[in-house]
């Protein structure tokens, strides 16, 4: 079987300035957005405490909140989660104590004497200091840093710096609409993220590079074809491969998205985002940008070699 | 490179062995007597599906600093008096500073011999000579200070450890975290708010006179005589169980300190079927504490932990025979925790919370539940995709993909690595990920068949050709995952270590695995076409 039939020729190369100026344009508005509202940070990065109740009875986001008001929480995010049937709720503070009786020891007090004891089930409590969250947000920058870094470095070993430049610049693109779109629908950023958007810079220059290596071979095999045209060819050869792996990542962050509980929700959703942003970027940026240092930079190793 | 299709089938078999044998305990209930034959350990899960704590601490090792400083003022003080040099206003300030006044260039002299043999760790910061008096400032050497923080984190840890081993957790974890931090997983345990109460107690014991002959009432004013300090007294009221803080005036000079303790543990006592906790003084304690009520009685003597006075009973007598105990406000389960504690040693040096997970057990079960379907279901769309597209082929993908999750999972059993709720994504993410190399391999055999090659050329070329680029997509994705690992906690180290074992096997059962079925159908069974 086939879905993308062998003999497939489209005109990426051609459609390059329109995806250029789509890229612009998009890039700008995700920076701009992130500029203004900020990326949405968790409690992993800003500090503070969450609380995820389970309740035996129903009970309502109202009824929680006025249980706060006399250890004056009443301003703590609460949220429900899971099934509505599962009377879970979710209660975030900026708070966090260093000291050994926390603040998740005070909500459980507040809710006890209004709720009654054994009405509730504390599942989960995560609680951390300022400090720390400064700590990993830190870390965090960094870890993301130096992946961008590796794969500069390590493209640029097995091919050439101007493929390097290019995968990294799509790959720059592939976190900051991830994080956009993340940070649009109003999800929260924390450690999590982090991983998935390490994993996302892990895997999409995958796709890059499957195509940098055809580029690589074909122009080896016609030395007299020109650079847009053998990008185009390469692009389209691995094309199938591009869209087959893609969507089979896919298949499994669907599953992950829909099955796979709270925490692996909103990892399987910035996953889901890479994935898709990244097929674009690998074939509609990498390579394209290949071509333009070409232009501006004539290199004469790719003919060589 | 393994021409022969036997040996590279019997190598597969062996590592699936290894990896099934490893897997048996986790997954099966075995009579005992094969146990003996079977590795003991199952898959080590997570404390985020199977419940527990996880603490990171702060040791505050600067209070360590000082309270050497405060130990090595006071030796001085006493050493000078003996000594009969004559000094004023020792005092030591919260920059790690002592100061003190020499009234005479005799003493001076004598005062910098002590200092020089003495006390190795001080050294003159500065000394003027203000109004005929030499006043000296001594400061603790730059090394000694690390070393004393160093030992704080060291010595927190070991008592830390000492505590939770008494309290009675299983497979507890504790190491320390750059410079002066402590992280601490406890799996599966049932009372976490008494384990942070237990872990984080400074239990920092001292004995200290009363000072029944200057006024409280000026001292709450402000006027503290020298060398006293005001204390707040815990005490419980019999009748309604509210507790009230009462000051104390206090000789700010510990007599004898919790490190004379030889052990401690829970009484109850007769008359008011309260807890208490009795402590048994080591002998050289025993001794101190005789002389120390010998030479006080009809005094106060105060109980003080962690800074707040316990109880403060009159000394009616010479107390011999090294036993004393802590009497207050106190419920069962608090002795309990304050007995361990002080059984295990006081920390030289109090404790913050940076970082606090507890998940219930509940919630550990429902993710592992989650974890499984979502694999399942994943894994699942991945196999009928392949097997729909790529027909026989992909069916050969599949085996592979299905021996890359068994692979994974026998190596995080031998290694004893641990298994989290991001781990299990990681897992199934690996799935559709693996499947790359082998859509890598069998795009290329399809064009490589569409250029006329026959199906054996046709495999070769596919293989060799694709190899490459499979090594390279892998490493940079492996590159990820290590930063990631470097990077992240518990849970998502999980992640980073299922992606990472993942794609090593990927590689494996994608170039190793399937070939020899290719091989086997076309140089043995010499098939005329592959269905791909």
């Amino acid at each position: 079987m086939e879905l993308i039939k062998s003999g497939i020729n489209i005109d990426f190369v051609g459609k390059m300035k329109f995806a250029f100026y789509l890229t612009i344009v998009s890039s700008i508005v995700a920076v701009a957005y992130l500029a203004v509202h900020g990326l949405n940070f968790g409690i992993d990065f800003a500090g503070g405490t969450v609380v995820q109740i389970k309740f035996n009875q129903p009970t309502s986001i109202d009824k929680i909140r006025d249980s706060l008001r006399h250890i004056n929480m009443e301003n703590s995010t609460i949220q429900q989660t899971g099934a509505a049937s599962d009377n879970e709720f979710l209660l975030k503070t900026e708070l966090s104590s260093s000291d050994l009786k926390g603040v998740s020891d005070k909500i459980e007090e507040s809710l006890t004497s209004i709720y009654g004891k054994g009405s509730f089930e504390v599942r989960k409590v995560e609680m951390v200091g300022p400090k720390a969250g400064a700590d990993l947000r830190q870390k965090g920058i960094m870890a993301i840093t130096v992946a961008w870094l590796g794969m500069l470095i390590y493209i640029t070993w097995r091919y050439e710096l101007r493929f390097a430049v290019g995968g990294i610049i799509a790959l720059i693109h592939d976190v900051i609409m991830a994080a956009f779109v993340f940070t649009l629908l109003g999800k929260e950023f924390n450690l999590t993220i982090i991983a998935a958007i390490l994993t996302i810079i892990g895997y999409s220059i995958n796709d890059t590079i499957v195509v940098f290596d055809r580029i690589r071979e074909n122009a080896r095999k016609n030395i007299k074809k020109d650079l847009g045209t053998v990008i185009n060819e390469s692009i389209n050869q691995t094309l199938s491969r591009t869209l087959l792996t893609s969507f089979t990542v896919f298949l499994v962050l669907v599953a992950l998205f829909f099955f796979g509980g709270t925490v692996i929700h909103d990892f399987a959703f910035v996953l889901l985002v890479g994935v898709i942003v990244g097929t674009y970027s690998s074939i509609f940026i990498a390579s394209p940008f290949v071509l333009v240092w070409e232009k501006y930079m004539p290199g004469k190793r790719i003919r060589k070699s | 490179m393994f021409k022969d299709i036997k040996i590279r089938v019997i190598i597969t078999l062996l590592v699936t062995a290894v990896a099934l044998v490893y897997l048996v305990p986790s997954f099966t209930n075995l009579p005992d007597q094969w146990k003996k034959y079977m590795p003991g350990d199952k898959l080590r899960l997570g404390l985020d599906l199977q419940g527990g704590m996880h603490l990171v601490l702060e040791v505050d090792s600067q209070k360590a600093v000082e309270s050497t400083l405060d130990r090595l003022a006071n030796d001085i003080k006493e050493g000078l008096m003996n000594r009969k040099i004559r000094f004023r206003n020792i005092e030591h300030g919260s920059a790690g500073i002592i100061s003190l006044e020499l009234t005479d260039k005799e003493s001076t002299t004598e005062f910098n011999k002590i200092i020089r043999d003495q006390y190795p760790d001080l050294e003159v910061k500065s000394s003027e000579i203000v109004e005929g008096r030499e006043k000296v400032s001594l400061k603790m050497k730059d090394k000694r200070i690390d070393e004393v923080k160093k030992h704080a984190v060291e010595q927190s840890l070991e008592t830390i450890r000492n505590r939770i081993d008494q309290f009675g957790v299983t497979e507890p974890e504790i190491a320390p975290q750059g410079e002066d931090r402590i992280a601490i997983q406890l799996p599966g345990i049932k009372d976490p708010r008494s384990a942070i109460e237990l872990i984080g107690k400074t239990a920092r014991l001292e004995f200290m006179l009363v000072d029944d002959d200057n006024n409280l009432g000026d001292a709450l004013r402000g006027i503290v005589p020298p060398g006293d300090i005001v204390m707040n007294e815990k005490r419980m009221d019999r009748k309604t169980g509210r507790i009230t803080d009462t000051p104390i005036l206090i000789k700010n000079r510990a007599v004898l300190t919790g490190d004379s303790i030889e052990t401690a543990r829970v009484a109850i006592s007769d008359r008011f079927g309260e807890p208490y906790v009795s402590l048994k003084f080591k002998p050289q304690g025993a001794r101190d504490f005789d002389r120390i009520t010998g030479e006080n009685v009809k005094k106060r003597l105060a109980i003080v932990l962690d800074g707040v006075v316990y109880s403060a009973p009159v000394i009616q007598e010479r107390i011999s025979g090294g036993d004393a105990q802590i009497t207050g406000s106190f419920t069962e389960e608090e002795a309990k925790i304050l007995a361990i504690a002080l059984r295990s040693g006081a920390l030289p040096a109090p404790v913050k919370i940076l970082e606090q997970v507890t998940v219930g057990p509940s919630l550990g079960q429902d993710s592992i539940q989650k974890g499984i379907l979502s694999v399942l279901i994943g894994g699942l769309l991945v196999i009928a995709f392949m097997a729909f597209y790529y027909k026989a082929s992909g069916m050969i993908a599949n085996m592979a993909l299905m021996l890359n999750v068994v692979f994974i999972l026998g190596t995080l059993a031998i290694f004893k690595a641990t298994l989290t709720l991001p781990g299990i994504a990681g897992i199934v993410l690996t799935i559709g990920m693996a499947v790359d190399a082998n859509v890598l391999i069998f795009e290329r055999t399809r064009e490589e068949l569409r250029l006329g090659k026959t199906p054996r050329a046709a495999i070769d070329a596919g293989f060799s050709k694709a190899f490459i680029t499979i090594i390279d997509t892998h490493v940079t994705t492996l590159i990820a995952a290590m930063l990631m690992f470097q990077f992240g906690t518990g849970p998502i180290k999980g992640f980073a270590v299922t992606l990472s074992v993942g794609l090593v096997y990927s590689v494996f059962t994608a170039v190793f695995v399937a070939r020899i079925i290719f091989d086997y159908l076309i140089w043995n069974r010499k098939v005329k076409s592959i269905s791909i």
